[in-house]
């Protein structure tokens, strides 16, 4: 049976996560366009199958196929019906595949709407939306909420707001510092980090981004202004690009488990990965954490 | 040398992005007989072109881009009246249809595009996100544009900017416009692929990028 996992978190030992779900649910067959939300109720075998290559690749943590659960997301998409049922049935998936002994984390991504002044969002809504998937995800079982690829950090803070009043389970949050070292919307590292260490939030970093290099510059800075924070990088396996009609990252899993030393050197205690990386990628970090690959070291 | 004074208060207000104060600033210029061609022009759109750079440089960000796509709108509309009653409008230096692409939901960077287009002088039909193929070419007859701006944040939506490319061709509206693409996995060399006329990586290249076929 496994720890609590800040218990876990505690004995200081390196936790890996997934990698990327919508990337590869597309592999599978997932229609572009459509959110891959819609197969944790339609085709639950392939969200277990992803799952399952994860576990296998050594991901001690998955997270549930939740990142546009929100029902801002789900209305886009026609989905707005089923919030509370995507969200449960999402997490019991995760959970019928982690078994006891490994854990789940309830994805909860942006709500892709703006706040004032630049959108119509309002604060109280937006807390409303996460508070409602955060229910269903503590619901279904999951071991923490997982907040990420944030740019706002108003939303963000919506976003924690949202899970303490919906349950009382750990929050990890990670921001995407994908323009010229900042968010989209121009927050810093330094910033987003402080304000989420201010709120109580237990785990804080990067994930998505630029080029997976770039959060080794980044990691010290999130580092220093929350240091009683547990510090999660979860980058891209670089940016995918189109090259002759083929989808071509630019970090191979061997680039990728180097980067999981150094990430854990500059004090990671949670690595995985984002867009673009797969099953392959995340084995490569664990063996390389596990301290199997005595070439990278 | 009054003029210039205000002026620059207009190009300060865009570059602050403050709606208000650049709506305020426009009624001045109707009030003091000011040429409302020459507020926009000489006042305005200079903010504009700095907060481009700015962005461009990465020492601004979305926000600072968005409301100072708002002050500039501000401003042009409450011109806009006395720009018709002197029969006077801005030059419009092309008409652009823009939209993201079909089964792409990404809006921002499709939006900052057109926003600095507009402020500079371009005519913008924003179709929104997830346009379909049909619905460019549609746009493109019913406006009657010289442009299209394509926009895809995915991988897989990149391949949707061809067959917006190729619906134009059947549609024999590819001679009549001039394609610019851009969005993160976007490159100069899958505009060349798939014979599109230009690419952009970012709101204000896109400015640079659809000039250069203005001037041609």
């Amino acid at each position: 049976m496994r720890l609590p996992i800040l218990d876990y978190l505690t004995t200081g030992k390196v936790l890996v996560v997934d990698g990327a779900t919508g990337t590869m649910l597309q592999a599978a067959g997932l229609p572009t366009g459509t959110p891959g939300e819609s197969w944790v109720l339609e085709r639950p075998e392939e969200i277990m199958n992803l799952h399952q290559a994860y576990l296998e690749a050594g991901s001690q943590m998955i997270l549930s196929t939740t990142f546009g659960g929100t029902r801002a997301r789900l209305a886009a998409a026609g989905l707005s019906d089923t919030v509370a049922e995507i969200n449960l049935r999402a997490v019991e998936l995760a959970r019928q595949a982690a078994g006891e002994e490994r854990w789940v984390g309830g994805d909860m991504g942006p709500t892709g709407e703006m706040m004032p002044p630049l959108g119509p969002l309002t604060y109280k809504d937006a807390v409303s939306m996460f508070a409602q998937q955060a229910g269903a995800l503590a619901q279904g079982g999951a071991d923490a909420i997982w907040i990420e690829t944030m740019s706002d950090l108003k939303e963000a803070k919506a976003a924690v707001e949202g899970s303490r009043q919906a349950c009382d389970l750990p929050i990890f949050c990670t921001f995407s510092f994908d323009t010229h070292g900042r968010t989209s919307m121009g927050i810093r590292p330094a910033e987003a980090s402080r304000a989420m260490a201010e709120l109580g939030v237990q785990g804080i970093g990067a994930n998505c981004g630029h080029a997976p290099e770039e959060l080794l510059t980044l990691l010290p800075e999130i580092r220093q202004a929350a240091p009683d924070a547990y510090l999660i990088a979860k980058p891209n396996a670089g940016i995918p690009r189109l090259v002759k009609r083929q989808v071509v990252y630019d970090a191979s899993p061997d680039l990728m488990a180097e980067l999981a030393l150094r990430y854990a050197e500059a004090g990671a205690a949670i690595v995985g990965g984002c867009c673009g990386s797969s099953p392959a990628h995340i084995a490569a970090m664990a063996e390389a954490i596990a301290g199997n690959r005595s070439d990278l070291a | 040398m009054a003029h210039e004074r205000l002026f620059k208060e207009m190009t300060d207000a865009v570059i602050a992005g403050l709606p208000d104060r650049a709506r305020e600033l426009a009624n001045e210029a109707l009030r003091s007989d000011i040429d409302p061609l020459a507020a926009i022009e000489q006042g305005f759109k200079p903010g504009m072109d700095v907060v481009g750079d700015g962005f461009a440089s990465g020492e601004l960000f979305i926000p600072d881009l968005v409301m100072s796509g708002e002050a500039m709108k501000a401003a042009i509309a409450a011109l806009e009246p006395e720009m018709v009653k002197r029969k006077q409008q801005r030059q419009v230096l092309g008409k652009v249809v823009i939209g993201t692409v079909l089964g792409d939901i990404h809006e921002i960077g499709k939006t900052l595009v057109a926003t600095m287009l507009a402020a500079n002088g371009f005519e913008v039909h924003d179709l929104g996100v997830d346009v379909s193929p049909q619905r460019f070419v549609d746009a493109v007859r019913e406006f009657d544009a010289g442009f299209v701006g394509l926009s895809a944040l995915l991988t897989t939506t990149l391949l949707n900017q061809e067959s917006v490319i190729m619906t134009l061709k059947e549609a024999g509206l590819r001679e009549q416009v001039k394609v610019i693409i851009g969005g993160v996995p976007a490159s100069p060399e899958w505009a060349e692929e798939i014979e599109a006329d230009g690419y952009a990586e970012n709101a204000t290249e896109a400015v640079d990028v659809f000039k250069t076929f203005v001037l041609a």
